[in-house]
């Protein structure tokens, strides 16, 4: 896993230098552009603030309460057994749903166990390989106005299942 | 969806809590949780401010244009049947690409254009059908002249029917489409990196290459299925 290590760790320099460079040779006002960009990033997490404190909220009402625990308590030792630490199981199922939601989660498997630890790393890989499954798919079948999904939600799962187990995986390899 | 997927949480919360006495923890966990949105969004800001600043560079130098004709032999291998200059073909490659480069919320605009896009196009081909069919019917009178009036036209509602039911189905490219856009792949996790670095480690991005490895086989597979489905 050494290589992967060192790829990652010369993966964000790699892209910056490339991104400035090119704009740079291709006669772009790189730093005001940069600041137009950085602006809009500010906005959008101004934006994204109250939701964040909304469900943050309700994952922290719904942990205190030892409710997480039950879950770990009734499913854990199955999944346990294939890697999967009972912590992630809440995730796991509300990450199909939305994936705001699910930053809550991460963020409080973040806070328990570290992002470091084997149930951090798993959640730090799995949450960034797939989409929420039922939110893309209402919203824009929405857009085509198509109420017959056919083989995208089979095809859905089956990705997130693969994206599921492949990291679990890396994640033990780490 | 949200709204019951959070009031669950909540009201499961505080029940469970009153349940197995935990009334008072309860109140810290609420306050608790809110502060730490408020100074993860902080540390987000950065990140984030960051990222998308780069991202503007590279839309303005015209990276993320020749990225997107990049990927357009790609997009034929998907799409096959997707007609080679379809305003959907430029919705679904600036969708991918902006997933490809983690933002997540400049590609939803583009996904909507093109399931829209991918609904007009469909619209088109089920008028054609049904103008090649009409085209087709005398020939097929004359083929059967055994067949009753009434078969005939018991027959033809059903067609009919299926017509009608195919308007409000996915197309195989709509599938296709999804399925590629929920299995994501990305090449930088923003985000995640962004949350990791909230909690003080060391090294938030050491997630990069086994996240990339991940991504990289959950699409293999969407692509694999997609093509076996679609073939």
């Amino acid at each position: 896993m050494n290589t992967l290590t060192h790829m990652s760790d010369i993966m964000i320099p790699m892209v910056i230098f490339w991104i400035v460079g090119y704009g740079m040779v291709s006669g772009v006002k790189v730093y005001e552009t940069f600041l137009k960009g950085a602006k809009e990033g500010l906005r959008i997490v101004v934006e994204i603030l109250p939701t964040l404190v909304g469900l943050m909220m309700a994952v922290g009402i719904l942990r205190t309460s030892g409710f997480f625990d039950l879950l770990g308590h009734l499913i854990g030792p199955a999944t346990q057994a294939v890697g999967l630490p009972a912590q992630l199981i809440p995730l796991l199922i509300v990450k199909m749903f939305s994936s705001s939601a699910a930053t809550g989660l991460v963020l409080d498997i973040f806070k328990t166990c570290g992002p470091d630890s084997y149930a951090g790393m798993l959640t730090s890989i799995l949450m960034s390989c797939t989409e929420t499954i039922f939110y893309t798919m209402s919203v824009y079948f929405l857009a085509a106005k198509v109420t017959k999904t056919r083989y995208t939600l089979p095809g859905a799962l089956l990705a997130t299942l693969a994206g599921t187990v492949a990291s679990i995986f890396l994640a033990g390899k780490m | 969806m949200l709204n019951y997927i959070w009031a669950g949480m909540i009201l499961l919360g505080v029940i469970y809590g009153v349940c197995t006495g935990q009334m008072s923890a309860l109140t810290g966990g609420a306050l608790d949780s809110a502060r730490e949105a408020v100074s993860l969004c902080i540390t987000m800001a950065g990140v984030m401010a960051l990222w998308m600043g780069l991202m503007e560079i590279a839309q303005e130098s015209g990276m993320i244009a020749k990225m997107t004709k990049g990927i357009r032999p790609f997009l034929k291998f998907m799409f096959p049947r997707l007609p080679e200059d379809h305003p959907a073909g430029e919705y679904i490659t600036t969708n991918l690409i902006a997933n490809v480069l983690g933002l997540g919320w400049a590609c939803t605009p583009a996904g909507l254009k093109a399931m829209e896009q991918l609904a007009e196009l469909e619209k088109q081909r089920a008028e054609q059908r049904r103008i090649e069919q009409q085209r087709m019917q005398p020939v097929n009178r004359q083929l059967r002249p055994v067949a009753g009036q009434g078969t005939e036209k018991g027959r033809q509602g059903s067609e009919d029917r299926r017509y009608g039911a195919e308007a409000t189905a996915a197309s195989n490219e709509m599938c296709t489409f999804l399925i590629l856009n929920i299995s994501s792949l990305q090449l930088i996790p923003v985000n995640m990196i962004a949350y990791r670095s909230q909690y003080g480690i060391a090294n938030p991005a050491v997630i990069i290459a086994p996240a990339l490895v991940a991504t990289l086989f959950s699409t293999i597979i969407a692509i694999i299925y997609c093509k076996w489905k679609d073939r």
